[in-house]
């Protein structure tokens, strides 16, 4: 047995793996848009410490803000989060099983709820601006 | 009759250090599927290739191989939608080879025992008379998970198991939840303890491969997300709650 152990052809994975198929490379910018996410989370604390620090330092982030490669980075930002939302949409209904009087809701409808939950909240914030 | 070439994986544990290929022409018949045409090159061409299958009617499972860079069974697999070729055929990803197309199967068989895919219950409650009876719905709970056929193509399609082969993988977390979700089984808390390790369900992120390469619809990517789901409520649970709450 050790004998046939040591004549098995061990196969690797290429450190390239993701690009061998376009659902993997799928699935690496997915993750790798949660960068994206994390950038906003940061950007959102960086406002609050500037509204914290009184009328002067809110508008300095305004001003920084305004700058063409902040606009630039936060539209780019903006895609890579939408490209986020919209990839774990699309597999949320295969992680959610809800039933309703015994029968599993569909998942275009569970996603469809997520879309609409999505735009109701933004209506929301819009509204509020 | 016209005719297609077989790229097939060649390895010859005495002899080779690595696999090579090796071409084979095949009749490219309407009604072959990759398996025939392995059974043609086995009878008529070349009695020294190795490979496993038995049915030949997707439900043992046993026929699983690489062909064009996809985990397939060759048994449902036709040389017609591949022509006109050459068609590569490999082994199994992700497992070793043991010659030809026969990969090494004791890891998966080791962590399918694992996750105890049986009914669990204290029968010692139980009327031996009476039947458990089930509705449809409960039925309908967990049927879907019970069509795996142990074929090892969600393992040969996730790149986790790849690089990292203590991972539990799809199919025994699927067939982990065939019996969590059976409304007979009370075994969900003994299967948890390998499910909620780090090698467990813990391990998958989602790349949803598994799912994909499922020739029986089975789900696994769902079955263990929904896995992650219990994990993290009972992680929860146990942090939270006093031991009589639970």
């Amino acid at each position: 047995m050790t004998e046939l152990r040591q004549r098995l052809y061990r196969q690797r994975v290429s450190l390239f793996w993701w690009l061998s198929k376009p659902t993997y490379l799928l699935f690496v910018v997915r993750e790798l848009t949660s960068v994206a996410v994390v950038w906003f989370v940061v950007y959102l604390l960086l406002l609050v410490r500037a509204v914290g620090a009184g009328p002067e330092s809110y508008q300095d982030f305004l001003d920084w803000s305004a700058r063409p490669w902040m606009v630039a980075v936060n539209a780019v930002a903006l895609a890579l989060a939408v490209f986020h939302t919209v990839t774990w949409f699309l597999v949320t209904p295969q992680a959610m099983v809800l039933k309703v009087r015994g029968r599993r809701i569909p998942g275009a409808a569970l996603a469809g709820a997520l879309y609409a939950m999505w735009f109701l909240v933004s209506a929301v914030i819009l509204w509020l601006l | 009759m016209a005719e297609i070439t077989l790229r097939v994986s060649r390895y010859q544990p005495e002899t080779d250090t690595a696999p090579t290929f090796q071409e084979y022409a095949v009749p490219l018949r309407e009604d072959w599927a990759i398996l025939d045409a392995l059974n043609y090159i086995k009878d008529e061409l070349d009695p020294t290739l190795s490979y496993r299958w038995s049915c030949r009617m997707g439900i043992c499972g046993s026929c699983g191989m690489t062909v064009n860079g996809e985990p397939k069974l060759s048994c449902g697999t036709f040389l017609v939608d591949h022509a006109p070729g050459p068609i590569l055929v490999e082994p199994l990803r992700n497992f070793p080879v043991i010659r030809d197309l026969v990969i090494e199967m004791t890891d998966f068989m080791h962590k399918l025992g694992a996750v105890q895919p049986w009914i669990i219950r204290d029968e010692t409650e139980d009327d031996p008379s009476s039947e458990l009876l089930q509705t449809p719905s409960q039925l309908d709970d967990y049927k879907q998970y019970s069509m795996c056929i142990n074929c090892m193509l969600c393992y040969s399609a996730c790149p986790v198991y790849g690089l990292d082969s203590a991972f539990i993988g799809p199919a025994a977390i699927a067939l982990a939840q065939r019996y969590n979700l059976d409304s007979r089984d009370e075994g969900a808390a003994e299967r948890l303890d390998v499910l909620s390790d780090d090698e467990g369900v813990w391990g998958c992120t989602f790349v949803g491969e598994c799912t994909r390469a499922c020739p029986k619809g089975v789900d696994p990517a769902g079955a263990i997300q929904r896995a992650k789901l219990v994990a993290a409520n009972e992680a929860m649970k146990a942090f939270l709650l006093p031991k009589w709450a639970r």
